[in-house]
């Protein structure tokens, strides 16, 4: 058992109730932070952590805070996306629906840190159970003094709000989630300038996933140089990481980085192998937009080292024979799985997402999702596996915002690894569109 | 002031000049393309991503080059910047990867389609599109929507540049049209049947780069190459006046605001200049319009005949032409 | 055509202008999303013109900025649905759990197709993408709750049958 920072009183019965979540204690950074540190002092204590932004892209979130612009006289922002939408990714939602002080208290404690007065919390629509939740657990903070004016007798005022969004994977992309939170559209913003500068209504905002906000209190707490004791070299602290797909423990599972990925699959303390006492086929390791691995790819890296669950080891061999942590959805893929079918899920997904706002990204993961169609009902070519390979090029990078790598890397990596699959699909619709058909020749090299 | 290099060429522009603009200075075949940035219209750009350019090096202080390419359209210039275009592989065949997606949901009705002849579409597809499309699923449509009495849309058309969008949030009081639905689903629409009513929603058919606006009162009536072009203005209470007519003989067939060569117009101009003034005693006529653009319907100016300098001294630049033998 | 007429209740204003109040002054626009929530709470689940229209009026912005919210988000039902609107997960992580099996099954129980009604005006069936409930689907939501591991035939068989004899929840503003 490793070490618990985000979740180990996420059980305690009642916790959600500020009573017990400071019996636990909760809000002790608030306390710690308004009373006995300056604002910088918590930026470079977080800087010191090495906590990189737990959203997908893994960005310091030290380095992200010192980037904002302090204008004077202009309000600045927090804003915590909990827009989690990425398929595989339910790590946010488990947390804040459990454990919504640890939240509010990283809010305040972050907010103090940005010197912003007012924070929004963005949490997707679909959740507004959770929104409740939070709103409920917002209520007994204001009563507590811990949120509005004078919080604690600091002087320091905060006002922290939910918002609902309406249904669009699009706003997790932070300027469009502020495009959102303005009431509009979710187009993402061009860059620059970047929020850092020009957010929230013009003014300096920051951006941070819930689970990098919510690390921030241990740390305050704990002092940075603690937390980056824990993980491995530039991956610090721990990570929630939601399993999901085949295996016999899906959940959302706090582990310190560096756990080999072996273990991770196997070990009873998480995902407990796979179900059924099936063979293990692939792994999507960060969520559906990051690359797929083949089982022997992600057991062990290209140069046979063994893969392990941080930054830099799953995305050891980058797209050739890697991956990416991203957002640290684990999403696993038993043999009876097809392929096929799943790169035409994803690529139905994001053509259901696109904003639509610039052409490379609207035009082209509609067309990737045609192909990808007419493949799996026995109606493809073998030159539709090039034209999506060069479909998805002519998108990846030449996008507004990342969607459209999003949308291009599940599809290469998929024809990457899985090329044979792709042509027994088209060379033999018949046996493909069968019901249960599933490619298994390229299983036996691949299986670990 | 910022000194970049652009295709191998100098220029110095202003501080917080975007690299399109500094690109538009040099002139020429050099320039990107814009099929959704439109210098009038604040915020547009960005979308098309025709304008992609190579950053090679960042600026003087920091020469590292911009890992992808940059809508030129968008991004400001630096100091010391060195931008490739029509010199870099990497730009030409994004571009012409760009003009395909632009193209698998546009139809290629040109023979019929009004805006035939000064469509930026038409151009870039000439220049940097393939003959052949390797799309072969199902495509967009669209039924035609009135928008009025004025303004036919026809939504197939449409590449979503949201330039007619600007347009109605920043020169007219009251914007009822939008984009409605999202990713290949969104439209260009109204949502319940409203009527675009105002004096100057007219310029949305201006600024739209293709043909999915076009003037009613102009539908059909004749191809853009056939008709010729003249400065003319009246004294109009509402706008400045200052328009292109587009006639044969004495008829005048359409009235446009004036356009420069990169399809911008100088000045918006009001529906009544624009749809009901449509005689030639309407105005005062200033002389042939010289249309720079890179359209057929400069291969057919008719200010002069196509002249050989030397013959004809002090001729107006616009007006020298190469002849073929040159 | 049909005329919906619609009027926000007390309940529905006072929670427009609560999230009205979460914003700067002249940014009233930003409680466009929550307000569209709780219009269709109080449309019986979809989001008519007219509540559209209403929404213009209380945010001082014009109606057309409504429709291209309403229209972008895809949790906004613009035309008329069943009294359960059955949102199910479509996405490839439920689908490795047998979410294609679970649709299936609605559809043949139900006798409809994805994205209609049945005839009672019970159901709707409206796929969406993932919900974030990856580690226990196939699931789907009903308004604001969510119902996990749908993965057998039976499971179904309960769930339809729960749902024939439950009201239509109350948001927690309006109670």
């Amino acid at each position: 058992m490793g070490i618990k920072i985000l979740t180990e009183h996420i059980n305690v019965p009642g916790i959600e109730t500020l009573e017990v979540y400071r019996k636990h204690g909760g809000y002790r950074s608030v306390e710690k932070a308004l009373k006995t540190m300056t604002p910088d002092e918590v930026v470079e204590e977080v800087k010191t952590s090495g906590l990189r932004g737990r959203g997908g892209a893994g960005f310091p979130a030290g380095m992200k805070w010192s980037f904002l612009a302090k204008p004077e006289g202009v309000p600045r922002y927090l804003v915590c996306n909990a827009d989690e939408s990425e398929p595989g990714t339910f790590k946010d939602r488990v947390f804040m629906e459990k454990n919504p002080h640890a939240l509010i208290e990283g809010m305040i404690t972050s907010s103090y840190a940005l010197g912003a007065n007012t924070s929004y919390i963005y949490i997707r629509g679909e959740l507004l159970f959770v929104l409740r939740i939070l709103e409920k657990a917002i209520a007994e903070a204001y009563a507590a003094g811990l949120l509005g004016k004078n919080i604690l007798g600091s002087g320091y005022d905060l006002d922290l709000h939910v918002a609902p969004g309406g249904g669009a994977y699009i706003c997790g992309e932070e300027t469009a989630l502020l495009e959102s939170l303005e009431g509009k559209r979710g187009n993402p913003r061009n860059k620059p300038p970047f929020p850092a500068v020009k957010g929230l209504f013009q003014s300096p905002t920051v951006v941070n996933n819930v689970e990098t906000i919510a690390s921030v209190p241990w740390i305050v707490n704990n002092t940075g140089a603690e937390y980056a004791k824990i993980g491995i070299g530039r991956s610090t602290g721990t990570k929630l990481i939601s399993a999901s797909g085949n295996i016999n423990r899906p959940g959302v599972y706090e582990i310190e980085l560096g756990v080999p990925v072996e273990e991770f699959i196997y070990s009873d303390e998480y995902c407990g192998g796979i179900w059924k006492g099936k063979q293990l086929k692939a792994v999507v390791p960060g969520g559906s937009s990051v690359p797929i691995l083949p089982a022997d790819l992600i057991m062990k890296t290209a140069a046979g080292e063994q893969r392990l669950m941080t930054y830099e080891s799953l995305s050891d061999g980058g797209f050739v024979s890697g991956s990416m942590l991203g957002s640290g959805a684990f999403i696993v893929f038993d043999e009876d799985q097809c392929i096929v079918r799943n790169t035409w899920n994803y690529a139905r997904f994001y053509h259901h997402e696109s904003c639509g706002q610039c052409s490379p990204c609207r035009e082209g993961t509609g067309w990737m999702e045609r192909v990808l169609h007419r493949i799996e009902h026995g109606h493809g070519h073998q030159q539709d596996i090039d034209l999506l390979v060069s479909v998805a090029k002519q998108i990846e990078g030449n996008t507004i915002c990342p969607l459209g790598d999003a949308a291009a890397w599940p599809v290469a990596s998929a024809i990457r690894h899985f090329r044979e699959e792709f042509e027994w699909h088209i060379k033999h619709p018949q046996e493909a569109t069968a019901p249960g058909a599933v490619y298994r020749g390229q299983l036996a090299a691949a299986t670990v | 002031m910022a000194k970049i290099t652009f295709d191998g060429i100098e220029v110095e522009v202003e501080d917080g000049t975007t690299i399109l603009q500094a690109a538009r200075k040099i002139g020429g075949d050099v320039v990107p393309p814009a099929m959704c940035f439109y210098t009038p219209l604040k915020g547009s750009g960005g979308k098309c991503r025709v304008c992609l350019v190579k950053v090679t090096q960042g600026s003087a202080r920091d020469p590292r080059p911009m890992p992808k390419l940059v809508a030129s359209c968008i991004t400001p210039v630096q100091d010391g910047m060195v931008v490739e275009n029509t010199t870099n592989e990497e730009v030409l065949n994004a571009r012409k990867g760009i003009v395909e997606m632009l193209l698998i949901n546009h139809p290629l009705d040109c023979p019929v389609c009004d805006q035939a002849g000064e469509c930026d579409l038409q151009n870039l597809s000439y220049e940097h599109g393939v003959s052949a499309t390797r799309y072969e699923e199902p495509r967009r449509t669209f039924d035609r929507v009135d928008l009025g009495p004025y303004i036919q849309l026809h939504m197939t058309r449409c590449i979503l540049c949201y330039r007619c969008v600007y347009t109605a949030d920043q020169i007219t009081e009251k914007r009822v049209h939008g984009v409605l639905g999202r990713g290949d689903a969104a439209e260009i629409g109204t949502y319940i049947e409203n009527v675009i009513d105002n004096d100057f929603s007219g310029n949305v058919i201006d600024v739209c780069p293709v043909g999915a606006l076009t003037d009613k009162t102009w539908r059909f009536k004749n191809r853009v190459w056939f008709t010729k072009p003249l400065n003319a203005h009246r004294d109009c209470p509402t706008c400045s006046g200052k328009v292109t007519l587009w006639g044969r003989g004495d008829t005048v067939l359409r009235v446009t605001a004036r356009k420069d060569e990169y399809a911008e117009v100088e000045e918006f101009i009001c529906n009544t200049c624009r749809f009901d003034k449509k005689e030639m005693t309407d105005w005062t006529i200033e002389g042939p319009r010289h249309i720079d653009r890179g359209s057929v319907i400069s291969a057919n100016h008719y200010e002069l005949p196509v002249v050989n300098v030397p013959i004809v001294p002090n001729l107006p630049k616009s007006t020298v032409k190469k002849m073929p033998t040159e | 055509m049909i005329q919906n007429a619609f009027k926000f209740s007390d309940k529905a204003l006072a929670e427009i202008q609560r999230y009205i109040s979460h914003y700067p002054e002249g940014r009233q626009k930003s409680a466009l999303l929550p307000a569209l929530h709780v219009a269709q709470a109080e449309n019986n689940g979809w989001v008519s013109p007219e509540a559209m229209d209403a929404i213009a009026e209380i945010l001082n912005i014009q109606p057309i900025e409504v429709y291209e919210v309403a229209t972008f988000y895809t949790m906004f039902n613009l035309k008329p649905v069943g009294k359960h609107v059955l949102e199910v997960c479509r996405t490839g992580p439920c689908c490795l759990r047998g979410a294609d099996q679970m649709i299936e099954t609605f559809k043949q129980k139900l006798n409809i197709e994805e994205g209609e009604t049945t005839a009672d005006g019970m159901f709707t069936l409206k796929p969406v993408e993932c919900l974030a409930s990856c580690g226990t689907g196939p699931m789907l939501q009903v308004r604001e709750t969510y119902y996990e591991n749908l993965d057998s035939e039976e499971a179904v068989d309960q769930f339809i049958e729960m749902m024939r004899n439950k009201e239509v929840e109350t948001p927690e503003w309006a109670k």
